[in-house]
């Protein structure tokens, strides 16, 4: 494809600024930075691509793990400042992910050990990561401020931390992978998954494109629950304090 | 009141804070073992937040607690809290059944609740026992208050902490939940903190008054002093409420 017919798919683009100013939708702002910064963004990473698979040297794929294990952190916390330590809980739980999901991919020989492999891949778990945390943090941060009773009425019981925020963690795992279980149990009947049909449009054979997202949903899997439930048992201690009191969860960080 | 080897809980100049707002202020004094004192006052006068800090749910900002003369953070919290039970003006429910609320405090040790003890808890609150397995969703508020109490009782609290537990029971319940406390009290040698604001009830049921106001005790002493209250405050207070 050449930047010529890229620049005719800036239709695409006209189409939601027109229908957003008629209709008043108040998109276009949105929809014009969404657009620069997509392009700007996926351009550069291309060319750091490229730079990286032709180098082929592990440091420079290590330090674009870690560059997105960066971004992942910086957009995830803003959710989660109520939580005390949330960067580095955020960080350890993306490792942890990177880390289980290659070293079984790589120690198995399910995928080769190159640059071309490993970063989309990582670059999906991340991601998938990423998302998943937003969504445990968004639910458990507001499942504890709407029980926060039932979590003091268990502590005036006699109850312990782990168990005043039992259902309230559990609801919020449970909440925040659900979407991703159910929507597996569509996929290929309503939409081909993107990476598949990236791969069939670039020509690749079906059944080989099919193999390879059934591995990659069967990692988003793997990361969805791992991220919440990871990130719950590290999230949920700092909402206490020594004597086993349930901190006030105000503004601060 | 100055401290004596029966006291159970003792508070010296405890000042608590919500962020700038100083809630109690300077709040010294000490509850007598096995005695009922009732805490009367108006509302927003800090009680309920006392409570809370003689349940170790809080701590003073400054100031010292004690329990049987040894300070309060010597005392591990989940032990704390099974020896001096509360129970809470909202009386929060877990979701599920009275059953599942009455069995909650054994069910946090890992033990279970027999069905016939939670029966028996049931008639000593004056609650039929075709409510153990209602989901406490349907329980009327007067109900769920019973079952607060009930599940309050489930440890066996060397002290307990009753935060409004009649507001919403009629004449008769109210009675019967008189009785069944102030029965527990000389059964169990059980020391008893009831907060009310019904001043017929701290007279009929209490041996002792503390008398709150704006995050101060303005007055302590044997329940008679309802009758005949020196501060000034507390004479407005009286004559408002029997009003
Ligand atoms: N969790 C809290 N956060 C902030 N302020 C609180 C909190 N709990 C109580 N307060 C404030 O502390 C003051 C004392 O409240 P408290 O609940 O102890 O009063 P009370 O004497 O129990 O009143 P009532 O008779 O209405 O129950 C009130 O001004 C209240 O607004
Ligand atoms: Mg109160």
């Amino acid at each position: 494809m050449s930047y010529l017919t890229l620049a005719l798919a800036l239709i695409f683009v006209l189409i939601p600024i027109l229908l957003s100013k008629t209709l008043n939708l108040g998109l276009e702002k949105d929809t014009i930075v969404a657009v620069i910064r997509s392009t700007i963004q996926l351009l550069a990473v291309g060319y750091v691509l490229q730079f990286v698979f032709d180098s082929e040297s592990m440091i420079f794929i290590i330090l674009m793990i870690m560059l997105m294990i960066f971004a992942a952190t910086h957009n995830a916390r803003k959710k989660g400042v109520t939580i005390k330590g949330i960067t580095w809980k955020l960080v350890s739980t993306y490792v942890f992910i990177e880390v289980l999901t290659q070293s079984i991919l790589l120690g198995f020989h399910i995928i080769p050990p190159t640059a071309q492999y490993i970063i989309p891949i990582s670059g999906m778990m991340i991601g998938n990561s990423m998302v998943l945390s937003i969504l445990f943090l968004n639910r458990f941060t507001a499942e504890i401020d709407t029980h926060q009773d039932k979590a003091e009425l268990i502590l005036s019981l006699g109850g312990t931390p782990k168990q005043a925020i039992h259902k309230q963690l559990i609801t919020s795992i449970q909440a925040s992978t659900i979407p991703t279980i159910e929507s597996q149990k569509t996929i290929g009947l309503v939409q081909l998954p993107g990476m598949m049909s990236g791969q069939i449009i670039a020509g690749a054979d079906p059944i080989q494109a099919v193999q390879f997202q059934l591995l990659i949903l069967f990692l988003v899997l793997t990361s969805a629950v791992v991220t919440s439930a990871m990130l719950g048992f590290l999230s949920y201690p700092s909402l206490f304090n020594n004597r086993m009191q349930l901190l006030k969860n105000d503004k601060n960080t | 009141m100055t401290a004596s080897n029966n006291t159970v809980i003792q508070l010296n100049h405890v000042n608590y804070f919500d962020g700038d707002v100083h809630i109690l202020k300077d709040i010294t004094g000490s509850f007598p073992e096995g005695k009922i004192t009732t805490l009367v006052g108006p509302s927003g006068a800090g009680k309920t937040t006392l409570f809370r800090l003689c349940n170790g749910l809080i701590s003073p900002k400054s100031g010292e607690i004690y329990i049987k003369n040894k300070p309060i953070t010597d005392y591990e919290p989940t032990t704390l809290r099974r020896n001096i039970g509360l129970a809470l003006q909202s009386a929060t429910m877990i979701s599920g059944t009275v059953f599942s609320n009455l069995a909650l405090p054994l069910s946090l040790q890992g033990k279970q609740l027999k069905e016939e003890k939670a029966k028996e808890l049931l008639r000593d609150v004056r609650l039929d026992e075709e409510f153990l397995y209602r989901n406490v969703k349907d329980l009327s508020g007067g109900q769920r208050q019973k079952v607060s109490v009930a599940r309050t009782l489930v440890n066996r609290p060397k002290v307990l902490l009753l935060d409004e537990i009649t507001s919403s029971l009629d004449r008769v319940s109210q009675q019967d939940i008189e009785e069944l406390i102030v029965k527990i009290n000389q059964k169990y040698r059980t020391t008893i903190i009831w907060i009310t604001h019904n001043l017929q009830q701290a007279l009929s049921v209490g041996d002792y008054t503390w008398v709150m106001m704006n995050g101060e005790v303005v007055e302590t002493g044997e329940t008679s002093l309802l009758d005949n209250p020196q501060d000034e405050r507390v004479k407005q207070f009286v004559e408002g409420v029997n009003v």
